[in-house]
């Protein structure tokens, strides 16, 4: 039996040969590291699809009136770019690949929890996909409502394929729930002898964090979609004012979720965050215990923010106050963030490893999108910016120069563990510089824009706005170069010879101590944990130890 | 000797590797939290069922009189008594009675199909006074009306669905007693089926007099 045990290790995850061959090896594996590539891939794939509509969207502004598409198909465009980055890339994101593949690793498990299941979120992941982007080849034309699905446009008015995406997004937000309740069961049930809450990874605790908020705020939006697809149905009244109903209500049920949705899209990037830069600095974490409560405290107070978004779609004046105290109180955590990794680089011995540069260009843009948050969160300027460019110039800094950023660094942090193989260093620093610039002059323009008062969603626009779009849009064939060499250089390195060592960063969270490529069940032997996930002085001083004995 | 160790170990590596793991305290936690996001969906719908009921309380309690209080009654009580044949059968594997174990199974499932049977009548008779959504009769009432019923349909519709989803699980938790892959020792798929069943009978215990009794 043990020798058996000891077989299944022989092999990494990537050669080891089950009962399936070829793809279905793949498709069927309930291994959470295979299922952790298996949305790697399919993340990707819709990544750059959402970057392709992006691109026409950016395109059609180059010029006054109609650059390449007519107005109709712009709103498609910029509805599917929104399904595609929220539903199919961002809020999977993170936790579905890293997460997958090294929460179970960091906590010292063979697996997840429920690994059925976790393959089951997947093949549900792949079916609201399906249906999200089905609506594009059906007749009736692609969704056009915005990926918000506002009432009653939505329900009453469009003529576009609105039901076929809204089932979509409810089968990802199942997918989503099975995922969130996985990782929680993991982390309460899966931990190694020793691993006590207090000596976990910051990324788990991260990820632990996003998955409550998945399984607390997703169940609201499904029930809303489904509401939405009856209305649209059997015209119950529920949401549609000419029946009595409330758009209103509807509004706030989605942002009951869709708040929350912006912490499980940037949380995971935070706790990436706290790994990348104590592996980098070589230094305990500064703020160990701050980072982990911050974590929590952003999934809890975000959970009650989600007013922001309706200033002014018509709420009581006492609730806009509130819900604008509720959103400058969430900006703490992430401050106490920022001001701990900072403090963690002073005074560290850095070296500049590529993650370390995603991670110092998203600490920047980072920042730029939490400030020009706090602009939407104050009642007098967002009136003035509300509905403007500046609210996806926002985002975008949020969403793109945070999570998205933070993708790629853990892309880069972690795959020479996933594959066994290293990248060309040189190239994926000139990617991170290419991107910034691209995104910097892709995003900036955008804000000034919203400033001046240009609408967004809008075909078209004002000689004075001309300028303005036409940098934004140069901006965004930068950012594409940049993402172009990215992904030839990662492509290039998964293609090369596996030449990754154990442990590249010198990092000492459990997943280094394991082979790159991990084993199939990870460990050999389930370790015990004595010491904190970055307590560097212990791991030098067992180093000594250890080189001591072998050489004696 | 070394030649057939060999050959064992190559059909070792050749199978899929299967998780000999079983955590009937994960598994249990795992199911709680399913509930809770169950709770948090009907939470929703009870959400805006209280926002209306604000709004529209005279119309609300007109079209609550328009509901068959005796169906309702009887629809609860069958409920009720399913929760409790549910609760049995896995009092009965616990104690390895397996065939009186699936006989309370199949007692459950009868009962929730009974419900599903009287919901079905429940509904017709609506349907045939004109009383559904989107219907020229409804549409002459007032808004209040129109959502009452909105909100009627919508939600024991989704409660229903429920109650199908429990048939389709117990049918399931059927076959793997009479398997023997739910025994006296390993039983956490029965109990967590139980939970849901329990959960599906605890909304309609809101949802009954919400709609029928609050007149």
């Amino acid at each position: 039996m043990n020798s058996q045990a000891l077989d299944v290790n022989s092999v990494d995850y990537l050669e080891y040969k089950g009962k399936h061959k070829g793809i279905l090896a793949w498709i069927l594996s309930t291994d959470h590291k295979r299922i952790g590539i298996l949305y790697l891939v399919s993340l990707s794939t819709f990544f750059i699809v959402g970057v392709a509509l992006g691109f026409l969207m950016r395109f059609e502004m180059l010029s006054q009136g109609k650059t390449i598409v007519d107005a109709q198909t712009y709103n498609a465009l910029f509805t599917l770019h929104g399904i595609i980055m929220v539903f199919l890339f961002i809020i999977p994101g993170i936790p579905a690949v890293f997460g997958n593949f090294f929460l179970p690793i960091q906590i010292g498990a063979k697996d997840v929890a429920f690994p059925r299941l976790n393959l089951l979120s997947w093949w549900l992941y792949v079916i609201g996909a399906i249906f999200a982007l089905s609506s594009l080849f059906l007749s009736g034309g692609p969704i056009d409502t915005g990926w918000t699905f506002y009432i009653p446009y939505s329900s009453r008015y469009t003529s576009a394929n609105v039901i076929l995406p809204l089932i979509g997004a409810f089968i990802l937000g199942f997918s989503s729930i099975l995922t969130g309740l996985n990782f929680v069961t993991t982390v309460h049930r899966l931990r190694a002898p020793g691993m006590s809450f207090f000596k976990m990874p910051l990324f788990v605790w991260a990820v632990y964090s996003t998955a409550w908020i998945q399984v607390v705020a997703t169940p609201v939006v499904g029930i809303t979609i489904i509401l939405v697809i009856l209305e649209r149905l059997f015209y119950v009244g529920i949401f549609d004012p000419t029946l009595g109903g409330d758009p209103i209500l509807f509004q706030h049920l989605f942002w009951i979720y869709s708040h929350p949705a912006v912490y499980i899209m940037i949380l995971p990037a935070m706790g990436v965050v706290s790994e990348i830069i104590p592996t980098f600095a070589r230094r305990t974490i500064f703020g160990y215990k701050a980072i982990a409560f911050s974590s929590l405290s952003i999934a809890i107070i975000g959970y009650i923010v989600w007013g922001h978004h309706m200033f002014t779609s018509g709420m009581s004046d006492t609730s806009r106050w509130i819900f604008s105290f509720l959103t400058f109180i969430v900006a703490i955590p992430s401050g106490v963030k920022v001001f701990n990794w900072v403090a963690t680089l002073y005074k560290g011995s850095i070296e500049f490893g590529t993650p370390l540069v995603y991670v110092m260009a998203f600490i920047l843009l980072f920042s730029i999108g939490g400030l020009t948050g706090l602009v939407l969160g104050a009642l007098s300027t967002d009136v003035h910016v509300h509905d403007t460019y500046f609210v996806p110039g926002h985002f975008h800094y949020v969403m793109f120069g945070g999570t998205a950023f933070i993708f790629f660094a853990a892309i880069h942090y972690w795959l020479p563990k996933m594959f066994g193989r290293m990248y060309n260093e040189q190239w994926a620093k000139i990617a991170v510089g290419v991107m910034f610039i691209g995104l910097n002059m892709l995003y900036f323009p955008m804000l000034i824009l919203g400033y001046m008062g240009m609408p967004r969603r809008y075909y078209d626009y004002l000689p004075e706005y001309a300028s303005l779009h036409i940098l934004s849009t140069v901006g965004s064939w930068i950012l594409i170069i940049g993402l172009v060499v990215m992904i030839v250089n990662l492509i290039k390195a998964v293609r090369s010879p596996k030449t990754a060592p154990m442990n590249p960063w010198g990092g000492i969270t459990l997943e280094w101590q394991v082979p790159s490529p991990p084993p199939l069940e990870n460990f050999r032997v389930i370790p015990e944990v004595k010491h904190g996930p970055y307590d560097y002085h212990y791991y030098e001083e067992e180093e000594v130890k250890y080189e001591h004995i072998s050489k004696s | 000797m070394s030649i057939s160790a060999k050959a064992e170990d190559n059909t070792s590596l050749h199978t899929e590797h299967i998780h000999i793991h079983r955590d009937d305290v994960g598994a249990k936690l795992g199911m709680w939290l399913f509930l809770f996001t169950e709770l948090l969906l009907f939470g929703g719908m009870f959400l805006i069922y209280m926002a209306y009921r604000l709004e529209y309380s005279t119309e609300f309690q007109i079209s609550a009189k328009e509901l068959d209080v005796a169906l309702g009654t009887v629809n609860t009580l069958i409920l009720l008594t399913s929760s409790l044949t549910m609760a049995l059968s896995i009092a009965a594997i616990q104690r390895d009675k397996k065939i009186l174990s699936m006989l309370f199974i199949v007692l459950t499932i009868s009962l929730a199909l009974a419900f599903m049977i009287n919901k079905y009548f429940e509904w017709g008779a609506k349907f045939h006074h004109g009383i559904y959504p989107g219907s020229m009769e409804l549409a002459e009432k007032s808004n209040g009306e129109i959502i009452f019923f909105g909100l009627y349909y919508s939600m024991t519709g989704i409660h229903g669905l429920h109650v199908l989803v429990g048939v389709v699980v117990l049918l399931f938790m059927l076959v793997f007693v009479a398997r023997n892959k739910i025994n006296s020792i390993n039983y956490m798929k029965l109990e967590n089926s139980g939970l849901y069943w329990h959960l599906v009978d605890l909304i309609w215990i809101f949802l009954f007099p919400l709609f029928y009794l609050l007149h």
